[in-house]
């Protein structure tokens, strides 16, 4: 018989064990799917790190990959924080890019720290506003978030369709439904090739850790995120906290929208979230929400994207195989929890029977 | 706006909620057992593109259509091992399989993008007027002269309503939903209940990505279930967990998502892009709308997303 017994806790040593053993796992896994496909999995997994760190143009590209994905992270991590399941990082970062652009389009005249300070400010506004919407509507109705945040991202993808294809369209592209190109004011300078964006990852990083870890609001939330009834009574203003927090959250993605038209797309369109908002709450989610672990997990991902790219030229293996790859990794992880609060005991029939008489006394309910 | 017009209307509106319908119920089912399944889009998704690469390569109406369900099963049995055996949260393990889903449909649907569904399909899923309630006017033009899978799903909202509020099957399931210990306690197995539950809705989710693929597009397209999932884990709520009820939402819903396109010959002062955010908007309209009533939630099973630990009580 087996029987499974609850785990009081868990040392970190085996915590990391069983992750590990789990995102193995799901690379074992993945890599037979490869060999039914007809390919041979070590090289494809072989040519994914190639593709993504192989020279130092296509490191470039991958950490140009990574810096929105770990803010975005970084920034939906926040309201994971407090169980408020924010899937709209997609919607977010578009409103924000739109923000910025307005920004960037109109005022590009004036001096180059002031409109990209400018276009930050408005990302940030965007974006916040953009998640403000489904938390005050979670707060005063406890209307269903997830639910909101996702229809706010198709919201939002019709708005940015209209801006590109009609309202901002540049009468000059030829009848290709195009905007404008942002003026070189209002593009992000460059450090060794990459875009200065890149310098907000590490210190958003080491802030979101002290924040969460050392101060009073850092605190709220976790208390919020673990038992919003205790926080009430502890006198906590509960529904400002999440109307801040939100704010932030999305401000953060907001701030990721603007940082992805001034310093790579050059220009807003449809596909300035390529779907960053989604990985996000995977990367998210295998980081337990620790903002040192997010920037780990987005490396990894973005050597993932951009080694998914280059095998789709290789092995005609699509695009897509990279988010499978990923889904598959969250299942294992998520099956892993298990193993963490959890241990599987083997007994046999003999034991099972002692057992049994040791505990005749009545359960308590 | 003559009466031609708006027969036709709705009689497209029909064929647009049917896979919303299917996809509602599917969840619906679901959640009465506890499952809180939010990889409808996912399951969408897997269902819509296993069926289209059956039937593509079979040229057979019922096995595309087989398929389309079982591949939702597959989805729902991933989600129902993850959170009921292996006890993991809900609604991560329901975004995973969202993401899991459309990164599915993305790679084994690449190759195919563009494809027509073979003739020998489409034809099997014409329009057929049933004699005598197709003859009743307008309604029978808007109900009764459908192709098969939308009589199916008539079928299945009256059998799901029989089944979960008149046979012990459902009514135990709707226990399990409501109090997982007492139904352990009165001997029913609540991890089967909750295993059976989730993969037959799987399955209903899986057929709705079938009827796009095969019946309402009919071709493989990207992103082609766009948001519908969603759409059907937010009519669930709107519905209060009635099945009878979901033929509403569906057809609501159904009729916005057409009305971009219906309404361009009219000319009117305004972008189809914006009659295009009707759905998405309007599905934020109507949770705000029905949660600002105080008895909203009363109809959900109170153990909705909860996993069961008999140990823990």
């Amino acid at each position: 018989m087996v029987r499974v017994i609850q785990l009081p806790t868990c040392s970190l040593r085996r915590k990391v064990l069983i992750r590990t053993t789990a995102i193995l796992s799901s690379l074992v896994f993945a890599g037979v799917l490869l060999l039914f496909l007809g390919h041979n999995p070590i090289s494809v997994y072989g040519s994914i790190l190639e593709g993504g760190l192989g020279s130092s143009y296509r490191f470039k590209e991958t950490l140009t990959r990574m810096i929105p994905l770990a803010l975005t992270s970084l920034g939906i991590g926040l309201s994971f924080r407090m169980k408020f399941w924010n899937i709209g990082g997609e919607g977010q970062i578009m409103m924000g890019a739109f923000g910025a652009a307005f920004v960037g389009l109109n005022y590009s005249h004036l001096p180059q720290p002031l409109v990209l300070t400018l276009m930050g400010l408005a990302g940030i506004i965007c974006g916040g506003l953009w998640a403000l919407l489904p938390a005050f509507l979670k707060v005063k109705y406890r209307t269903n978030e997830t639910i909101l945040t996702l229809m706010l991202n198709y919201v939002a993808l019709k708005w940015i369709t209209y801006i590109q294809y009609v309202a901002w369209r540049d009468p000059e592209a030829f009848g290709y439904p195009k905007i404008p190109n942002l003026e070189s004011s209002a593009q992000l300078p460059r450090i060794f090739g990459i875009h200065i964006g890149i310098i907000l990852v590490p210190l958003l990083v080491l802030f979101m850790y002290l924040f969460i870890t050392y101060t009073k609001k850092g605190y709220e939330i976790r208390v919020i995120g673990e038992n919003e009834l205790t926080a009430q009574y502890a006198g906590m203003p509960v529904k400002k906290i999440i109307l801040s927090t939100l704010f932030v959250s999305g401000g953060i993605c907001g701030l990721v929208g603007m940082i992805q038209i001034a310093g790579v797309n050059r220009t807003l369109s449809i596909d300035v979230s390529n779907n960053v908002g989604y990985t996000a709450i995977i990367i998210s989610w295998l980081a337990q929400l620790d903002a040192i672990a997010i920037l780990a997990a987005s490396f990894l991902f973005a050597v993932m994207v951009e080694g998914g790219s280059y095998i789709q030229t290789v092995y005609q293996i699509p695009q897509a195989a990279a988010s499978l790859l990923q889904g598959l990794i969250l299942f294992f992880v998520l099956g892993s929890e298990f193993f963490i609060k959890y241990q599987m005991v083997f007994t046999s029939k003999k034991a099972e029977r002692l057992l049994l008489e040791a505990t005749t006394e009545p359960i308590q309910e | 706006m003559n009466i031609q017009w708006f027969v036709l209307f709705f009689s497209a509106a029909v064929v647009s909620a049917t896979p919303l319908l299917l996809a509602t119920l599917g969840e619906l089912l679901s959640e009465e057992s506890g499952n809180l399944n939010l990889g409808v889009e996912g399951m969408m998704y897997m269902g819509a593109v296993t069926g289209f690469t059956v039937g593509f390569m079979t040229e057979n109406a019922l096995l595309a259509v087989a398929a389309a369900a079982a591949a939702g099963s597959v989805g729902a049995l991933i989600f129902g091992f993850l959170t009921i055996t292996l006890r993991a949260n809900q609604i991560v393990s329901g975004l995973t399989l969202t993401l899991f889903g459309t990164g599915f449909a993305g790679f084994v649907g690449t190759p195919i993008v563009g494809n027509k569904t073979p003739q020998v399909i489409i034809d099997t899923f014409t329009k057929i007027r049933i004699p005598l309630l197709g003859n009743i006017p307008i309604i029978g033009d808007i109900f009764f002269n459908q192709d098969l899978l939308i009589y199916f799903s008539y079928l299945l909202v009256l059998a799901a309503g029989l089944y979960l509020y008149h046979t012990r099957w459902g009514l135990n399931g709707r226990m399990v939903g409501e109090n997982p210990a007492a139904a352990d306690s009165l001997g029913i197995s609540v991890t089967a209940s909750r295993y059976a539950h989730a993969l037959l809705g799987g399955a209903l989710c899986g057929l709705g990505g079938g009827y796009l693929s095969l019946v309402y597009v009919p071709s493989w397209q990207d992103s082609m279930v766009a948001g519908r999932g969603w759409i059907a884990v937010a009519l669930v709520i709107f519905s209060k967990w009635n099945p009878y009820k979901v033929i509403l939402g569906a057809l609501f819903f159904g009729g916005l998502d057409i009305i971009g396109f219906r309404l361009q010959r009219f000319d009117l002062p305004i972008s189809t892009y914006f009659l295009d955010a009707l759905p998405y908007l309007m599905t934020i309209m109507v949770l705000v709308i029905d949660t600002m009533r105080k008895d909203s939630f009363s109809k959900a099973p109170q153990a909705l997303g909860a996993s069961y630990f008999r140990e823990e009580r």
